[in-house]
């Protein structure tokens, strides 16, 4: 079957191919050097980082010391707990939320329906941090900072993408289903909570993986809101190295590698989500 | 009497309550109220209280005192402020070079490719990837003598002629142009994908059977049917690089004339507490995104003005179906 499909290749389907791959592997590898030589170094030991050029390869694949003392002196075990506490409270907030939100947008014609729509939208148009300075004193009078709660309130806020995500999803559920649900006696919050959460289960899967992503590696306002020691992020905790380790890269990268490895995880599990989030996300036009 | 009307308000209230119309009240105010609460706490206060100290002079401790219109007069007359203002013109230069290369490469991925997945997976992967690792990942790939150097030396390149890639004023700001590139071509490239993928695939076999190349098909049948996410783009992303802040902010932290206008900004705002002033920047910076997305929306429209709406609904609808059947596929 293969050779006989190869048979139909002319000379400028072959030149044709040859640039396809050869692009494709060319900007496969720009997106991986970078990486590639950060976890080299990490594996090298003091003596052999100083000693030998970045790209050549370490002498031992097992050494893993660097990580273990990058690991104890970032605190990184504790910043991994904060984030995990972080993304699950955030997770569910935001999901709920979210879909509450799309729920009544979607089912319900009502006054201000389409203006809460356009505030939203408008929302997402204001860049963020613009308004930090703003957004500072708002927390610092709700006595938000430097507490986990606040930061998890703020983060919960409103995320337009998730919205069409679901909005979007939910013009495919048939409206015939919650009439019947009402005829028969549901109330409206049952709807919601048996036929409409299940049923959004695909896009809520999506929205949370993408939003735990971004939770997940934001910075700038844990950076700002969480400022004592024992709440910082794993984002955060990447920052201790800058002061005293000046460039003992080999630890440095030993370090990034470990703050990546959650979102390598989730990346090889759930390519396909992330991708149609992706798709979806921006399809709202 | 007045226990009369009571008790029929009561039992119409609780009639409204019972009502259809009532529920369905009582779901949207349940629903609703959290998400708005969130959206003015952390949205519309901020800005209307934005907007409100950029007429004041203040700090964070001290009392705040209103100058009328001095801190704008400043932003326009401060020359720092000015050049950080120019940086973005590197920032849109990357950006239109970024979407190229997505849509370069979403169309190769989009004919049948041995391997697509992989290389999808690897080109997409630094979108995942948090922006102080990055900032760490860069610094060490830009520093004198090592990756990015070696690989140019492999190359064929002598160290000796090699510039400072993060030192030298000008050349800096495009060594972080090029990762933000290298962050985001991934991600802009999946979402082409997405768009190409929801054409009709019976199109293209027609095309092949017509004698179309793949050149022709790509202006012919790809260009037309993603217009409306690649026109989306462009404006996404030149309002983006308006407010570039991430690289410079992670890898220089603005020194040495990379400090963008909102590297500037936070810097003006955090560490010399001119809240004022940050904010009469960042009002001035809101209106230059509206008047450029406005302007950017009305090209847009003069430009593909047989383009009517209709054809935008569709090729809408059929993109939705296409992430279904991508679905599907992949599914299968």
């Amino acid at each position: 079957m293969v050779a006989k499909r190869r048979k139909h290749y002319s000379p400028s389907m072959i030149v044709w191919i040859f640039i396809k791959y050869v692009s494709l592997l060319f900007f496969t590898i720009v997106a991986l050097v970078p990486v590639v030589s950060c976890v080299i170094t990490a594996f090298k030991t003091d003596a052999e980082y100083q000693s030998t050029n970045v790209m050549t390869l370490p002498e031992s694949w097992l050494n893993f010391d660097n990580f273990i003392k990058a690991f104890d002196m970032a605190n990184m075990g504790r910043a991994f707990i904060n984030s995990l506490i972080i993304l699950i409270f955030v997770l569910i907030g935001s999901v709920l939320v979210g879909t509450q939100l799309a729920y009544v947008l979607n089912r319900f014609k009502f006054f201000g329906n389409a203006l809460i729509r356009n505030l939203f939208l408008f929302a997402s148009l204001l860049p963020g941090v613009a308004m930090q300075i703003s957004v500072y004193n708002i927390m610092q009078q709700l006595g938000f900072i430097n507490h986990l709660y606040g930061y998890i309130i703020m983060m919960m806020g409103t995320d337009v993408i998730a919205i069409y995500i679901f909005i979007q999803f939910m013009e495919n559920i048939s409206t015939s289903l919650d009439e019947s649900a009402f005829i028969d006696g549901a109330s409206y919050m049952t709807i919601y909570w048996k036929i409409i959460l299940p049923l959004l289960k695909p896009a809520i899967v999506t929205s949370l993986i993408l939003k735990g992503v971004s939770t997940y590696n934001e910075y700038y306002n844990a950076n700002l809101y969480l400022q004592t020691k024992q709440l910082r992020t794993v984002a955060i905790s990447l920052f201790s190295f800058t002061g005293p380790l000046g460039s003992r890269y080999n630890l440095i990268c030993a370090g990034v590698i470990i703050s990546l490895l959650p979102a390598l995880i989730v990346f090889i599990l759930c390519q396909k989500q992330i991708y149609s989030g992706i798709t979806a996300g921006a399809v709202k036009g | 009497m007045t226990a009369y009307t009571d008790h029929k308000k009561k039992k119409s209230l609780l009639q409204w309550v019972k009502s259809r119309k009532g529920q369905q009240s009582i779901i949207i105010i349940a629903f609703m109220f959290i998400p708005l609460l969130l959206l003015f706490t952390f949205t519309y206060f901020p800005f209307g209280e934005m907007i409100k100290f950029s007429f004041y002079k203040m700090s964070y401790s001290n009392t705040p005192k209103y100058i009328g219109l001095d801190n704008y007069k400043e932003v326009f007359n401060n020359k720092e402020i000015f050049a950080s203002l120019k940086l973005c013109l590197y920032y849109m230069a990357g950006s239109i070079v970024q979407l190229v290369i997505a849509l370069y490469l979403a169309t190769m991925l989009s004919f049948k490719t041995k391997g697509g997945n992989i290389f999808k997976g690897f080109m997409f992967f630094p979108y995942l990837i948090n922006g102080i690792a990055i900032g760490f990942i860069f610094k060490f790939f830009f520093t004198r003598g090592f990756v990015f150097d070696s690989v140019l030396q492999w190359c064929g390149f002598n160290l000796e002629n090699l510039p400072y890639w993060l030192r030298t004023q000008g050349l800096n700001n495009v060594s972080l142009v090029g990762t933000s590139i290298w962050r985001y071509f991934g991600q802009n490239m999946i979402l082409f994908i997405g768009a190409i993928m929801s054409v009709d695939s019976e199109m293209y076999e027609a095309a092949e059977l017509d004698g179309a190349n793949k050149f022709k098909q790509f202006i012919h049948i790809i260009l037309p049917s993603i217009s409306t996410i690649v026109t989306l783009n462009v404006i996404l992303s030149i309002t983006g690089s308006l407010s570039a802040f991430e690289p410079p902010y992670v890898i220089t932290s603005g020194a040495n004339g990379t400090a963008t206008y909102f590297v500037l900004m936070n810097r003006i705002a955090h560490t010399n507490q001119k809240v004022g002033l940050a904010s009469a920047m960042a009002v001035v910076l809101l209106m230059i995104i509206f008047v450029a997305t406005i302007l950017q929306k009305l090209f847009f429209k003069y430009a593909f003005r047989n383009t009517n709406a209709e054809d935008q609904v569709v090729s809408k609808k059929k993109t939705r179906l296409g992430v279904k059947k991508n679905k599907s596929k992949e599914a299968i």
